[in-house]
């Protein structure tokens, strides 16, 4: 079991009323799965992909990441959490502008602590991977969107994460490339890595062998993808 | 992550915006520039006033005589006649651990040839160029047995040398003062001005019993011996203060007044009022630094300011680099690195103009100034507290920020 979570709760306060962004949320992902989240805005989906990000603590309930217990860590030590086991894809890609591809893959290192030349080689084969070993040095103002999202895909493998999280991570990208980041996202989980997508469009959750529904901040749908799986 | 990375973080950040970055070193430039030129014009100021005291030596005492009255007004110390020869004479005898030579006073014309010059002129003892300090540039003091015979001798100053002589070598030369003729047979040293700013080279010494007799003199003051003033010089490594109140006593004494009256004299301790003047100086230098001090604070305030900006405008990239594992310390020593670079480039660009500066004023102004090393690295030490200063705020709220909000931020 690679995440494993109980009753997660996440209230926001917004001036005298209680929002439940989370509520009671229990989900277990294996490992090598591929899930999609969906759910309308406000439904909890970014919230609970906050939550397994390690990027925000429930406010109450479970949370275990590989067997290990992080719904009540301190900030640096989730940072240290994601460092090593999730690798982050964000819809506006968020690369470091002005810097070359190569280093923005390399950024997890840095923080890792990696020396320079490991870094250098680890980053130089991840770009490889994901058809990019030409433009390392490239800017990321100097790649398309397409391209650009796979720098991004290449530095949440650096670290050899336990799982990739995606945020929609089409939704800055025309219908053709978005097709090849899915593919390659498909072909990354045909390789074992497990991955988590949030998305709100049913074309891009197909891709997904698991669909997750969310509404109101319950789990509202959990089965396996129809089309796949047959 | 290790310093050099953050520092080649913080390079490229800065060169984002070039222009942003350079008019926020400017701050800091001129504040370590004016920094380093104002204490080099207060150290060089400082530097001139103990020079002067050194020349006049800060261990003199100053004994002139009492006031004397006329028909109820009364004229001020030195206008008396109560200090004599003899007087000398016991503190030299009485205190070994002092040198007393006496001066009379006068001011006359000096003549040579055809050229003329209004001096003053003073008598003295060969002891009087001990107890001043003041060395020959050329030629001889005065001989026991020119004092005795009253010759017609005299010791003549850089300042009358140059009016008198021009080029000319004045040894052995005969000047006529007040009409009577004198043999040169020294010039002294050049001593510049004194802390009062009179020229200390513009006199003609000649012997006090020549003086008294031949050139200032009065019947009266032939008579009784009497003298203008007293100088004692206190043997080195001695207390001045003690040795200040033994020649009190010892002239109270020997002028018989009563305890409990006020002395006939006036006696002054030199070193206090060069260590008061020193002392003025010094705050001085300690105020223009201040004041320089204030705008390398504005400077500072104008790192934060756009050091609250940058953090403001890269808050995604924060966010990014949270959620690719910076910790709190990754962050604030990004921004932190950051600050200090802008300052300390500032600070070393502000050391050459302050040094730059502070060269020009003294060749246009003509001041002296003293740059010391302890000054500009100073300085630079402060331009760096400065940058960690003003720069922990903003890298603080950097490291404080939430992750979540910083990735969605707009």
């Amino acid at each position: 079991m690679l995440i494993h979570t109980r009753e997660l709760v996440k209230v926001y306060r917004m001036g005298d009323s209680e929002i439940h962004a989370l509520d009671r949320v229990s989900v277990d992902i294996d490992k090598g799965e591929f899930v999609a989240v969906m759910g309308p805005s406000g439904s909890g989906k970014s919230t609970f992909m906050n939550v397994l990000g390690c990027l925000d603590r429930p406010s109450s309930g479970q949370y275990a990441l590989n067997g290990k217990n992080v719904s009540e860590l301190a900030g640096d030590e989730l940072a240290t959490v994601r460092n090593r086991n999730i690798g982050f894809v964000f819809q506006q890609f968020n690369l470091l502008p002005r810097t070359p591809a190569s280093e923005n893959v390399e950024l997890p290192l840095v923080y890792a602590g990696l020396p320079k030349k490991e870094r250098h080689e680890r980053a130089k084969a991840m770009l490889e991977r994901v058809g990019l070993g030409e433009r390392a040095h490239h800017h990321p103002a100097q790649l398309s969107g397409g391209q650009q999202q796979r720098v991004a895909i290449a530095r949440a493998l650096v670290t050899e994460p336990l799982l990739i999280l995606a945020d929609e991570p089409t939704g800055a990208l025309d219908s053709r490339t978005s097709l090849e980041i899915m593919a390659l996202l498909q072909e990354l989980n045909g390789q074992g890595m497990t991955v988590v997508l949030v998305t709100h469009e049913a074309d891009i959750a197909r891709y997904a062998r698991r669909i997750l529904g969310f509404r109101d901040g319950q789990v509202v749908q959990d089965e396996m993808n129809e089309a796949l799986a047959a | 992550m290790n310093f050099a990375a953050l520092l080649r973080i913080a390079l490229r950040a800065l060169a984002v915006n070039k222009l942003r970055s350079a008019l926020t070193m400017l701050g800091i430039v001129i504040g370590v520039g004016a920094v380093i030129v104002m204490i080099a014009v207060g150290a060089g100021a400082q530097a001139r006033v103990e020079e002067q005291i050194r020349a006049l030596g800060s261990n003199l005492l100053l004994v002139m005589p009492g006031s004397t009255t006329a028909g109820g007004v009364r004229m001020g110390f030195g206008s008396g006649s109560t200090l004599t020869e003899d007087d000398v004479v016991a503190v030299n005898r009485e205190i070994p651990e002092a040198l007393a030579a006496p001066a009379l006073r006068g001011a006359a014309q000096v003549i040579w040839g055809n050229t003329n010059w209004s001096t003053q002129v003073f008598g003295v003892t060969p002891e009087y160029l001990d107890v001043r300090q003041w060395p020959l540039a050329s030629g001889r003091s005065f001989e026991p047995a020119e004092m005795a015979a009253a010759a017609k001798v005299c010791l003549i100053g850089a300042t009358v040398a140059k009016q008198l002589f021009g080029s000319s070598d004045p040894l052995d030369q005969s000047i006529r003062i007040k009409r009577v003729p004198f043999t040169v047979i020294g010039v002294l040293d050049v001593k510049g001005q004194s802390l009062m700013g009179t020229d200390q080279d513009d006199l003609v010494l000649v012997p006090i019993k020549t003086a008294r007799s031949r050139v200032l003199g009065t019947a009266s003051a032939a008579r009784n011996r009497t003298v203008g003033t007293i100088w004692v010089k206190v043997a080195d490594g001695i207390d001045t203060k003690v040795v200040e109140e033994q020649v009190r006593s010892l002239l109270r004494q020997r002028h018989r007044i009563q305890a409990g009256a006020d002395d006939d004299f006036s006696l002054r301790n030199l070193a206090e009022v060069m260590a008061a003047q020193e002392a003025s100086s010094r705050v001085l230098a300690l105020l223009l630094a201040a004041v320089a001090s204030v705008s390398l604070l504005v400077g500072g305030i104008g790192i934060m300011n756009i050091m609250l900006v940058s953090v403001t405008e890269r808050t995604r990239e924060i966010g990014l680099r949270m959620a690719v594992g910076a910790r709190t310390r990754d962050i604030l020593g990004q921004f932190l690195v950051e600050a200090v670079t802008l300052s300390l480039i500032g600070g070393l660009i502000g050391v050459a103009l302050g040094i730059g500066g502070s060269l020009l004023i003294a060749q246009l102004a003509g001041w002296r100034i003293v740059i010391s090393p302890e000054a500009i690295a100073l300085a630079v030490a402060f331009a760096f507290v400065i940058g960690v200063f003003f720069g922990f705020y903003p890298a603080r709220k950097a490291a404080r920020l939430n992750p979540v909000e910083a990735l969605r931020f707009e």
